[in-house]
C-alpha cells in the first residue's frame, strides 16, 4: 500500500492548526490514489493534538522525537523525512515558514522535485497535479509531479481541515543520525503573540488612509471585535514604520487566503492584490469610489472610515453578544 | 570573504501577465524584466559584509538566456566585482536550477553563497535549501537580520507570530527577505565601472527533473462586487450580507 507523508509543525509542544490541514491535503491525495496516510510529528516528547490527528484523516502518526526536535532542527528533520519519505508517494508539508525550509531540503535529498504554495491537488492517471499561484497570484500554474515520491507544501487556510475519522495508530519511528550545522536557538514573539496575518481566518488591513500610525488602535479594535483575526497592512505604512513587515500583505510581504480579508484605507495597488486577491470575501473600506481594491472586492462602503470603522466595530459586537 | 549572489532575472512585479501562445509560459512582448527584488537583498548584503571584512571577493552568479547578461551588469553596477552567467533554458524544477548553481559553486572557496527567499516569477522558496544540501552547506532561509563574525552566521527570520534565531558556521547559504537592508542604487560611476568588470558565460545543460509545467491561467476573475452604500449608514447592511449571504462572520 503506497504512502502519503504529513508532516505537522508545533510549536511549545503544540500541534499548530496548520498540521491539520496537511493531513487533510494528504488525505485528498491518499484517497484518489487509494494509498494511506502517515502523519509525521517531531518533538522532543509528547506533543499535544497528536491524537487528534486521526481525526483529521491519518491512518497513522509517527512521531519522531529527538531532544534537538523542542525547536524547528531542519538538518535533523530533512534527515528524517529523507529517510521516511524514501519509500512514500508523496510528501506534504506547509507552506509556512518551516515547511518552506524544510520541503526544498527534503526533495533535494531525496533528489525531487518540490511544488511549493499548492493551492489545489488531483490525481489523474495516477499522477499528481498540482495547481499553485505564481508571479505574485497573477497566474495559477499547473503541474505534474513525476518525482518519487512528490514532494509539496500546501498554502495555509486552502484545505480546512475536514472530520474523517481513521485509526491515527500512534508509532514511534527512530531519528537517523544527523549533522545539526543549523541551530535554531529560540523564537522572540511580539508582545500578545499575534495571529499571524498568513494563517488567520480573518484578516484586517490598514492603509494609508489611516493617517497615522496611532489610528491603527481602529483596526485593532474592529479584528478584536471580529475574532480570530489578524491585522495586516499595506506596504505604504510598513515602509515608513507604522506596522511591522511581518504584518505586510502583498507582493513583497505575505499571501493571505482567509476566508474574509477587509481593506480599510487601501488603494489597492496591483502589488499589493497580489497578496490577498485569493482571499474568499473581500471587503473595502475607502472614501475614493474609484479606488482599484473596489474591482476586486465582494463588498465596498465608500466613506470616511474614521466614521464607517468604528460603526462595524460596533455592530459587530452587537451581534456577537 | 569570498561571496556569491544567485540571481535571477525575472519581470517587474508591475508587469500585466498576459498568457503565451503554449498555454504554459507568459506572453514576454513589453515586458520589462529586473533583478529579482529579493536578490537585491542578497547583493547588498554580499557588498556589506565583504566591505566590512575589509578584503574579499563578490561573485554574481545568473543561471538563464542572454539578457540575464544585462541584469548581471546590473549587480555590477551596485558593486559586484564579477559575474558569471550559466548559459541555459531555467526549469519549472527547481531542483534541476540547483544542481547547475551547486555545479558551479562548488570547491569555490566561497564563505557565503547568498540567495533571495523566492524569485517572484515561479514563487518556488527552494533554489537556496536546495542548492545547499547538494553542497552539503548549513542553510538559513528568509533572514530579516543577520551578522557575520568570527566565523559565524547569526540570524533572524519571521515565522508565523515571532522572530526564530538561528547560528551556524561559516562556510553557509543565506536566503534574504525584504527587510534584511537597504539595497543600494547603482551609481552613475558604477555602471561605468560595470562595464569593465569580468563577466564570464558558460553553457549549462539542465536535466529534464520531475515538475512539468501542463499549463498556466490567469485566476478567476474577482468580478467587482457591490458597493453597499456610502457612510456609516452602510454598516449594518454590510453586516447583514456578511452574515446572511457570505456567511463569513
Ligand atoms: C516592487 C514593489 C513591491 C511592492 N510590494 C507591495 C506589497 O507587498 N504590499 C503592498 O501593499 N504594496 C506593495 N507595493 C506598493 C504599492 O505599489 C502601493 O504603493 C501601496 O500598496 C499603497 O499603499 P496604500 O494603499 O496604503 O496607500 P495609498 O495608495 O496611498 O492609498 C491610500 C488609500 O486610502 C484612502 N483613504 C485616505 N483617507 C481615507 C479616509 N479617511 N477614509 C477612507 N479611505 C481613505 C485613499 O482613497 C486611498 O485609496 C509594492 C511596490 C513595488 C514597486
Ligand atoms: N535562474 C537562476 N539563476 C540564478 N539564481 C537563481 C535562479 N533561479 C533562482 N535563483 C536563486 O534562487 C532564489 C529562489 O528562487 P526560487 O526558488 O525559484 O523561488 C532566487 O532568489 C535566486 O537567488
Amino acid at each position: 500500500m503506497s504512502v502519503i507523508l504529513a508532516v505537522t509543525e508545533q510549536r511549545d509542544g503544540a500541534l499548530r492548526k496548520v498540521s491539520f490541514e496537511v493531513v487533510t491535503a494528504a488525505r485528498q491525495l491518499a484517497d484518489a490514489l487509494g494509498a494511506t496516510v502517515d502523519a509525521v510529528v517531531f518533538g522532543a516528547g509528547e506533543v499535544s493534538g497528536a491524537d487528534k490527528l486521526g481525526n483529521g484523516g491519518a491512518d497513522r502518526v509517527l512521531t519522531a522525537n529527538h531532544p534537538d526536535f523542542a525547536r524547528y532542527c531542519p538538518d535533523g528533520q530533512a534527515a528524517t523525512l529523507a529517510e521516511l519519505g524514501a519509500a512514500a508517494t508523496a510528501v506534504v508539508l506547509a507552506a509556512s515558514a518551516t515547511g518552506r525550509d524544510l520541503a526544498p531540503r527534503v526533495a533535494a535529498r531525496l533528489g525531487v522535485g518540490c511544488a511549493s504554495d499548492v493551492v489545489g491537488l488531483e490525481v489523474q492517471d495516477g499522477r499528481i497535479i498540482a495547481t499553485r499561484p505564481v508571479y505574485a497570484g497573477k497566474a495559477l500554474q499547473k503541474l505534474r509531479l513525476s518525482g518519487s515520491p512528490a514532494v509539496l507544501t500546501v498554502r495555509p487556510n486552502t484545505f480546512p481541515p475536514s472530520d474523517s475519522s481513521k485509526a491515527g495508530t500512534v508509532e514511534k519511528v527512530t531519528v537517523p543520525s544527523f549533522n545539526a550545522r543549523v541551530h535554531v536557538t529560540g523564537i522572540k514573539a511580539p508582545e500578545g503573540g499575534a495571529l499571524d496575518v498568513a494563517e488567520a481566518p480573518v484578516v484586517v488591513s490598514g492603509g494609508r488612509g489611516l493617517k497615522e500610525p496611532g489610528n491603527f488602535a481602529l483596526i485593532e479594535a474592529l479584528a478584536a471585535a471580529l475574532g480570530n483575526a489578524a491585522v495586516g497592512a499595506s506596504r505604504a505604512v510598513v515602509d515608513v514604520g507604522w506596522r511591522d513587515h511581518a504584518a505586510q500583505v502583498g507582493q513583497t510581504g505575505k499571501t493571505v487566503s482567509p476566508s474574509l480579508y477587509v481593506a480599510v484605507g487601501i488603494s489597492g495597488a496591483i502589488q499589493h492584490l497580489a497578496g490577498m486577491r485569493t482571499a474568499k470575501v473581500i471587503v473595502a473600506i475607502n472614501k475614493d469610489k474609484d479606488a482599484p481594491i473596489f474591482k476586486v472586492a465582494d463588498y465596498g462602503i465608500v466613506g470616511d472610515l474614521f466614521e464607517v470603522v468604528p460603526r462595524l466595530t460596533e455592530e459587530i459586537k452587537k451581534l456577537r453578544e | 570573504m569570498k561571496i556569491a549572489v544567485c540571481l535571477k532575472r525575472v519581470p517587474d512585479t508591475t508587469t500585466k501577465i498576459v498568457i503565451g501562445s503554449d498555454g504554459a509560459s507568459i506572453d514576454e512582448t513589453g515586458v520589462k524584466f529586473v533583478p529579482n527584488p529579493f536578490d537585491e537583498f542578497a547583493i547588498e548584503a554580499a557588498i556589506a559584509v565583504k566591505e566590512a571584512a575589509g578584503s574579499g571577493e563578490t561573485v554574481v552568479y545568473s543561471l538563464g538566456g542572454d539578457s540575464a547578461q544585462e541584469t548581471i551588469r546590473t549587480a555590477l553596477a551596485m558593486g559586484i566585482d564579477r559575474g558569471v552567467l550559466l548559459q541555459g533554458s531555467g526549469s519549472p524544477d527547481g531542483l534541476e536550477v540547483a544542481k547547475a548553481l551547486a555545479g558551479e559553486l562548488k570547491d569555490q572557496g566561497f564563505d557565503l553563497i547568498l540567495f533571495g527567499k523566492l524569485a517572484v516569477d515561479d514563487y518556488n522558496y527552494q533554489v537556496g535549501p536546495m542548492t545547499a544540501e547538494l553542497l552539503g552547506l548549513p542553510c538559513i532561509t528568509s533572514l530579516a537580520h543577520v551578522t557575520v563574525a568570527d566565523g559565524k552566521v547569526e540570524a533572524e527570520r519571521e515565522i508565523e507570530g515571532g522572530m526564530e534565531t538561528s547560528t551556524c558556521q561559516l562556510p553557509a547559504v543565506l536566503t534574504c527577505d525584504k527587510g534584511l537592508n537597504t539595497p543600494r542604487l547603482p551609481s552613475l560611476k558604477g555602471i561605468m565601472a560595470a562595464k569593465k568588470k569580468p563577466l564570464e558565460v558558460k553553457a549549462v545543460d539542465l536535466g529534464a527533473g520531475t515538475i512539468e509545467i501542463l499549463g498556466l491561467e490567469l485566476p478567476p476573475e474577482r468580478s467587482a462586487g457591490k458597493i453597499v452604500g456610502e457612510g456609516p449608514d452602510a454598516v449594518p447592511e454590510l453586516v447583514n450580507l456578511l452574515r446572511n449571504e457570505a456567511k463569513v462572520i
